[in-house]
């Protein structure tokens, strides 16, 4: 089906973790006491943005593979 | 329960995924040009995607709420529904069985049994599996408005049509492949948005080595959380090893069960017919682009699902040991207080003379005697506060409400941002659920029961039009079937209960229809029939321990004790499996195959010509690969004794 899913995946992850790790930045102290001091919104935003990157990654390399496959 | 408030991060997160989710189902939109793109995706998905589906499409969010409700009442124990009740059934269905439901053309499994059997078959599958899936949508979509009311003070019907109306949106437009893209979205969404909360309530605890010494003491005295009545005992490990309370016997371990129960009843007989042959999940398999693909879809999916233990179970078992663990201020949540009972029990403790036996009597729960007398007293001297007043008497309720664990959690360690994150999440695995059963809902109307009984002959284009039409309407009845089940707790109980009944015995229909030429359609749709009689009969004279009788099982004798819910389910189902599989060979035995071999080739195992592997890999040969994870399975299980 015309659609590779890893384009929208990477895309929505990569603008997800930007958003959260973007957040972590700007924040801190009081609110992360729940999490133990840990910034986990600067940490897992990177997680994520490391994950989106590598989905759109693979799609980039997918979409120059399909048309020779088609052939 | 404390309502959260929720930031502007939290609602970017939550409305990026719905805009994600509904333009996939508007982008796949252009591609929907026949009946067969729309129901069943034109066969045409890449492997990955199909597996990533097939296991996202059982991941609801019942799953995840329950899964971690019973790693929290179970242990290490409740690791058995993936290990033994998921990946051997999903590498069998993967190796034997997807070769007759993808290379027989049939685009569904009802249609299979057709195609076996006789039309009786599949009336009798088609017509349960609908109802089925509209009632099982209907239930998760009622848990999810029921919980955004009670975690974030949304408005119930405002909750449900509006994420109902999301999933309409996205699966209207783009049928399957919407629904099956969409799930491989939810799935990394549902695996990224829980992990993190995981790792911090482990690092909380304090390690894996810290869980287990407190889980221990759990294990020595579980009726200290309320987990089981007083002076219940088990050994150290019941809550950290998976076999050896097992083979202790039924009474050695918290979820009572013996071995022989577990492995047969849940392990062959509830997982084989459950991944084998719901449609359901069979259905993303089917969606595949070849043979291949279609065969490894379940071995794909069974690679995530054997690791799901860390993430849905795991939280269950930490929230245990945190609750024991002290200074740790949490405790496993207690059920709400209906506030018309609350009310009642603020104005007995503000009575003069207060007793702490009103108090108790108008909450109507099990509580603690001690705090709440405690409470009584302190009011006494000094008033409390309302709002003070609420929350002891919230947290004196000596009961545990399961189901709340993971949002327990979730709330505990959350700020904004992953809060957010986490509640998408959850979100995800609601819609991914909605969504699956939907779309497996309407390809059986549409193939099954329009196509076959009501309007045969009709044009490619009326039987899109109707599977968009009927997507809507099931839609609608999921929605009537939340309200339904937010009204009639019980009722919904029975009709999950009958469900059981008719699922109970269908793997020995299959089983005999594949592998046996010789069975027929009077044989399997008779035994079908006496093997759910035997299910209703099996409960209504066996009942658990513990239970009234008549409530759960034992309305019409009690011939047998069970030690628990689980034990009389597991014994239920295998005993339905032997009675169908007795009587479905015996009938046919004595009645003539209607079906001639030709038409049986490619439906039956021993007429059908043995599939060329034609991978150049050899391990990504269906034989090969499922071996391989059914050895990763073993390990798992090892290394958990």
């Amino acid at each position: 089906m015309g659609l590779d899913i890893r384009w929208p995946i990477g895309l929505m992850f990569s603008i997800v973790g930007l958003l959260l790790a973007g957040y972590g930045l700007v924040t801190g102290g009081e609110i992360y006491k729940c999490s133990m001091g840990i910034n986990i919104n600067l940490i897992w935003g990177c997680v994520l943005l490391v994950f989106g990157a590598i989905m759109l990654t693979l799609a980039k390399i997918g979409s120059a593979k399909t048309p020779e496959e088609k052939k | 329960m404390h309502n959260v408030a929720l930031q502007w991060i939290d609602y970017a997160i939550i409305a990026l995924y719905t805009a994600f989710v509904v333009g996939i189902g508007f982008a796949l939109k252009r591609y929907m040009k026949t009946s067969s793109d729309y129901l069943t995706s034109g066969r045409s998905i890449p492997t990955w995607v199909t597996g990533l589906a097939f296991i996202s499409a059982n991941l609801g969010a019942l799953e995840l709420v329950g899964m971690a409700a019973s790693g929290a009442k179970y242990g290490v124990v409740t690791a058995h529904f993936y290990w033994v009740g998921a990946i051997p059934a999903m590498v069998f269905l993967a190796v034997f069985m997807m070769p007759f439901y993808y290379g027989s053309k049939a685009r569904s499994v009802p249609e299979y049994l057709k195609m076996r059997f006789d039309e009786r078959v599949r009336a009798l599958n088609s017509i349960s599996f609908a109802v089925m899936t509209v009632f099982a949508s209907g239930i998760s979509m009622n848990a999810l408005a029921k919980l955004l009311h009670q975690l974030l003070g949304w408005n119930y019907d405002l909750s449900l049509w509006i994420c109902s109306g999301i999933v309409l949106l996205y699966v209207l437009k783009g049928g399957l492949t919407s629904a099956i893209y969409t799930e491989v979205l939810q799935f990394f969404m549902i695996v990224l948005g829980f992990a993190p909360v995981v790792y911090l309530a482990l690092k909380d605890v304090g390690g894996w080595g810290a869980m287990t010494s407190a889980l221990q003491t759990v294990a020595h005295n579980p009726a200290a959380l309320a987990l089981k009545p007083e002076g219940t005992t088990y050994a150290a490990n019941a809550w950290t090893s998976a076999w050896q309370p097992l083979l202790g016997g039924p009474t050695q371990n918290p979820l009572g069960v013996d071995w022989f129960a577990m492995v047969f009843g849940l392990g062959f007989v509830l997982s084989f017919g459950y991944w084998c042959t719901n449609f359901l999940v069979v259905q993303r398999a089917m969606a595949a682009r070849n043979m291949g693909a279609a065969r490894r879809t379940p071995l794909v999916a069974a690679i995530p699902k054997m690791l799901f233990p860390a993430l849905v179970i795991l939280p269950g078992m930490l929230a245990v040991a945190l609750a024991v663990i002290p200074g740790k201020g949490y405790r496993l949540p207690s059920p709400p207080v209906h506030e018309a009972r609350m009310e009642a029990a603020i104005a007995a403790v503000n009575a003069a003379p207060a007793s702490s036996e009103a108090v108790i009597q108008a909450v109507g729960m099990k509580m603690d005697a001690a705090k709440v007398s405690a409470l009584v007293a302190e009011n006494s001297t000094h008033k409390l506060d309302d709002a003070v007043l609420r929350t002891r008497i919230q947290d004196a309720v000596a009961e545990n409400d399961y189901d709340g664990v993971i949002l327990s959690l979730v709330k505990r360690y959350c700020p904004p941002g992953m809060l957010g994150l986490a509640l998408t999440a959850l979100l995800a695995s609601f819609m991914s659920g909605m969504a699956g059963n939907v779309t497996a809902f309407n390809t059986v109307w549409t193939y099954d029961l329009y196509q076959a009984y009501i309007a045969p002959n009709k044009t490619d284009g009326h039987y899109m039009w109707m599977g968009r039409f009927i997507t809507v309407v099931g839609i609608l009845l999921s929605i009537l079937a939340a309200y339904f089940a937010s009204r009639w707790t019980n009722a919904m109980d029975i009709i999950q209960l009958v469900f059981g009944f008719v699922n109970a015995p269908l793997f020995a229909t299959f089983l005999l229809g594949m592998f046996w030429a010789r069975c027929t359609g009077t044989g399997a749709f008779i035994g079908l029939i006496l093997g759910m009689g035997t299910s209703a009969l099996f409960h209504a004279v066996t009942f658990t321990t513990g239970n009234l009788a008549g409530v759960k099982g034992g309305y019409l004798a009690m011939l047998h004790a069970f030690p628990s819910d689980m034990a009389q389910n597991f014994w239920l189902a295998a005993t339905a499996f032997t009675v169908c599989l007795l009587a479905t060979a015996g009938i046919s035995l004595a009645t003539r195959q209607a079906k001639t071999v030709d038409e049986m080739r490619g439906l039956v195992y021993s007429l059908t010509p043995k599939l060329k592997e034609e991978e150049q890999n050899f391990f990504l040969r269906p034989a090969v690969f499922g071996s391989l994870l059914i050895v990763a399975c073993v390990i798992l299980n090892v290394i958990f004794w």
